[in-house]
């Protein structure tokens, strides 16, 4: 050991004196932020990208059959003939809408660029505890996202069997299910390999006196969601195995004996179960939905805080309950799965399960409601963004209990009601905490801040336009207008009634994307032209602030290893007269 | 582990040893219980139990988990149970299915 | 500032930063081959029937294979415990044991494969062909994992030793951590599929 001592400060030195190059720097770098930023624009492009794709199949929703305007010629005859959408070509839209939000959008945005960026610095480390592992993860990643993006252009196009890739329909489908699974797989290994980063930072990596209940909530949620991806995705990963082999070596895992199609039986030895598939897909992707979530609550919570000037209500409760909500989202995956024949008792089970999950998002969701009481609360963007997030996660949340109980899902299963429902919760629930965040930490890592009269733009032309998408889906899905419909219905007597919201919807959601534009204007103009603001704009407690503006990029955030005397959210401390106290703050400095 | 000093770490050297013969009596305890065919219930009982003492032997004392810190065995329990929910996720595919 | 607890353990958790990485790695390892495993109970319950092991896969091979593995993590533990008695010589022999007993494994792996194929059994004639294929296919993948990192540490990452002893005793124990892991999952592997 003593002999240790200098040869690893020797290291040290050559570490520091080498300055590393542009590609270093910029493309391969290890250093946390850097990543973190190559995360978010990354997975910001892939949120426009999966975007596009639905307000194109919009149209076809809308107006069935009818030629696509001004871009249906650029699609080739293969997918739209004169510009009209073939069947074949809407399903791979919805597949890869699906898929592209979910894995390449919001979950890279959500954890491996608010999660990469602000964890690190709000719990005083350096850096991530294996920086060149997460450099693996971000391209990993980025090579799983090219490689679902390039099987648009093979023969037979994308994977068209929904972004659940149900066997046995995507046993049997174009070799675009094939490339992915081996997309899936990419970014399941990157996802592995980032939540073994995280959770080891988290433990490791907190600043001297920052012990677990002083721990901000972002840091909880990002914790608990680490384990989710840690623990709920292999079982996906062994599933897409087993999908491969049977699409390459041609196994029957997922193939029941003596399947026909169009007449033809199958070369398949059978004896596969395609219920398995749904089994392991749920037992991930239900803790997929928290992985979702549970940091868009995280940023939520920070600025809650922040802008109402004091601490969160029942900050105790909200950890006990997060890590509650990580734990019995193993234990719900069947209920995505009522109608394939399941007893009651089982059914049961599930159902009850399901509703004590329901318990902690309450809580949580209680919690964050209540910290605005008696709060002077300042109206900034982020918090715009922060106090939508909360009725309309609400709303996503209590339309899921009817989905949660079987003798409801019977029929609410696989309708427009189902989509509401989760979009929701992704859509004006995740995505706008996602924005309120992006408005949040710009100031920490450009040093100035986005303008406000776009962000407001921004801000209430995408909340009126995201109910008028989401809304009417309730309505169409209640009438029992299912979700797969190419036409959006039209073929069915029972949909005829509400067949007239398609466009309604259509339009809301083309204005939708009308109003990210200033969204898109401000990001840029405001990082070269933005106002030039202080390291700690928003007057905040927790230790990202106390770094300096756009840290320095290898791995050093703080001149000094900060101390943390206090929880993460004294705003208004009674008896000090003071606005709020930063946690590094020692206490006779009062 | 502690950065061992080299008596203990003779000790563990004996430990190995000691597993390793172990490892190789239950390896032959199984293939010849194997060869007798006992009926499928007995078959999988005996065949699981021998390999789950085989692995916690090399858990216990290769991977030295017979001695670790409590935040190793938290997140391994949490695996375990999780991987129990696993097991038990046939079980809910077939019960009260009527197959 | 460097990252801290690379070498010397965390004082409140007691662990480096690579041991309880390796240690969440493994557990999602765990839940990896306990969801094939899973689907092995779900499809073989779920058949109408199910070949012995043996009538198909060549016991006395496996049980070769399986002495072969648990020496080699006996060569591996050896290893590791000859660095922490400063001993670097020894240390070369168990390692480089080590992995050539892994190739050992992928060896007759090798011959178990090619005489399936010579048979005509290949993954698609049956779930239990299929399953067996696809477990051991994904095991062997592990083993050339761990040959590619064993031997890294056996040849240019020694260097280590003279730099920073610790942290290179430290990723020798990592390195094995994974390596009876993949141990561990083949003495469930074999009763399950050539003894059941």
């Amino acid at each position: 050991m003593s002999e240790a001592a200098p040869g690893a400060h020797a290291g040290v030195h050559t570490d520091h004196h080498a300055p590393p190059g542009f590609w270093r720097t910029y493309v391969f770098s290890q250093d946390h932020k850097t990543i973190g930023i190559q995360y978010a624009i990354t997975a910001l492009l892939f949120l426009l990208f999966g975007f596009t794709l639905m307000m194109i199949m919009r149209w076809q929703l809308a107006y069935p059959g009818q030629s696509i305007p001004f871009i249906g010629k650029f699609f080739g005859d293969a997918n739209a003939p004169d510009g009209v959408m073939l069947p074949e070509f809407y399903n791979q839209l919805g597949a890869m809408h699906g898929t592209i939000m979910v894995f390449l959008g919001v979950v890279p945005l959500a954890v491996g660029a608010f999660g990469n960026y602000v964890m690190p610095l709000q719990i005083g480390a350096p850096d991530m505890a294996f920086p060149k592992l997460n450099m693996m993860s971000y391209w990993i990643y980025f090579v799983g996202g090219l490689t679902m993006l390039s099987s648009f252009l093979i023969p037979g196009g994308a994977a068209a069997s929904g972004w659940t890739s149900y066997a046995p329909l995507s046993v049997i489908a174009t070799a675009g299910q094939t490339v992915w699974l081996f997309g899936m797989i990419c970014l399941i290994t990157s996802s592995l390999l980032g939540s073994v980063n995280f959770i080891t930072t988290i433990f490791q990596l907190r600043a001297k006196g920052l012990s677990f209940m002083r721990l901000p909530f972002f840091v909880w949620a990002q914790l608990v969601t680490s384990f989710l991806l840690l623990l709920a995705f292999p079982p996906l990963e062994a599933a897409g195995v087993l999908q491969l082999m049977d699409r390459l070596a041609g196994t029957s895992f997922f193939m029941p004996s003596g399947l026909v199609v169009s007449g033809q039986p199958l070369a398949y030895s059978g004896g596969g179960n395609p219920l398995l598939w749904q089994h392991l897909f749920w037992f991930l992707a239900h803790p997929e939905v928290y992985v979702l979530i549970l940091p868009a609550m995280g940023i939520v919570a920070e600025i809650i805080a922040n802008n109402t000037r004091k601490p969160l209500w029942g900050y105790r409760s909200m950890v006990s309950a997060t890590v509650f909500l990580g734990f019995m989202s193993f234990v719900v995956w069947a209920h995505h799965m009522f109608l394939t024949g399941m007893g009651t008792v089982i059914s049961s089970f599930f159902q009850a399960t399901t509703m004590i999950i329901s318990i902690p998002s309450i809580i949580i969701l209680t919690a964050l409601f209540l910290s605005l009481w008696g709060g002077s609360i300042r109206f900034t963007t982020p918090m715009l963004f922060a106090l939508a997030f909360l009725p309309m996660f609400g709303i996503g949340g209590l339309t899921g209990l009817p989905l949660g109980l079987a003798p409801a899902d019977i029929h609410l299963h696989d309708t427009y009601y189902v989509i509401g429902h989760f979009h929701y919760v992704v859509a004006p629930g995740t995505l706008f905490a996602l924005f309120a965040g992006l408005y949040y930490w710009f100031p920490k890592v450009t040093g100035r801040k986005m303008n406000d009269t776009l962000g407001r733009i921004h801000f209430w032309f995408s909340f009126a336009f995201i109910n008028g998408v989401f809304m009417p889906m309730f309505i169409q899905g209640l009438a029992g207008v299912s979700r797969r419909l190419y036409d959006g219905g039209a073929m069915y007597s029972h949909a005829q009634g509400v067949m007239h919201l398609n466009v309604f919807m259509s339009v809301c959601a083309w204005c939708l994307g009308l109003a990210q534009i200033p969204f898109i204007i401000n990001f840029f103009w405001s990082i070269w032209k933005g106002k030039k603001v202080s390291d700690n704009y928003w007057d905040a407690t927790t230790l990202e602030w106390s770094a300096a503006t756009s840290p320095p990029m290898a791995h050093g955030n703080f001149a000094t290893p900060p101390e943390v005397y206090r929880g993460p959210y004294e705003y208004s401390p009674p008896g000090s007269g003071r606005d709020f106290l930063p946690q590094n703050k020692p206490e006779e400095a009062r | 582990m502690e950065t061992a000093s080299a008596e203990s770490v003779r000790k563990h050297v004996r430990v190995y040893v000691t597993v390793f013969v172990a490892l190789m009596a239950l390896t032959l305890i199984t293939v010849t219980i194997s060869t007798l065919h006992l009926q499928p219930a007995a078959a999988i009982i005996v065949a699981l139990c021998i390999a789950a003492l085989k692995a916690s032997l090399v858990a216990a004392y290769f991977m030295h988990l017979i001695s670790e810190k409590k935040l190793i065995y938290a997140a391994l329990t949490l695996t375990v149970v999780l991987f129990l929910v696993l097991m038990v996720l046939p079980v809910s595919h077939f019960a009260d299915r009527g197959l | 500032m460097e990252i801290p607890y690379t070498v010397e353990p965390r004082p409140d958790t007691g662990v480096y930063n690579a041991k309880l990485g390796i240690w969440l790695f493994l557990a999602s390892e765990v839940m990896l081959f306990g969801a094939l495993f899973s689907s092995y109970v779900l499809l073989r319950v779920g058949a109408t029937t199910w070949p012995h092991g043996y009538e198909h896969l060549n016991i006395p091979l496996a049980t070769v294979n399986t002495v072969v593995l648990i020496t080699s993590s006996v060569t591996m533990v050896m290893s590791w415990a000859s660095l922490a008695m400063k001993d670097i010589r020894k240390y070369r022999v168990y390692m480089g044991s080590t992995v050539a007993l892994a190739c050992v494994f992928l060896v007759i792996k090798g011959f178990e494969y090619a005489a399936k194929f010579e048979h005509g059994l290949y993954p698609s004639g049956s779930t239990f062909l299929a399953i067996y294929f696809t477990l051991t296919g994904l095991h062997g993948l592990h083993i050339i994992g761990g040959i590619i990192v064993n031997c890294y540490l056996l040849g240019p990452g020694t260097r280590m030793w003279k730099t920073d002893p610790a942290r290179f005793t430290n990723r020798v124990e990592v390195a094995g951590l994974y390596w009876h892991f993949v141990d561990l999952v083949w003495i469930f592997l074999f009763p399950v599929l050539y003894l059941l």
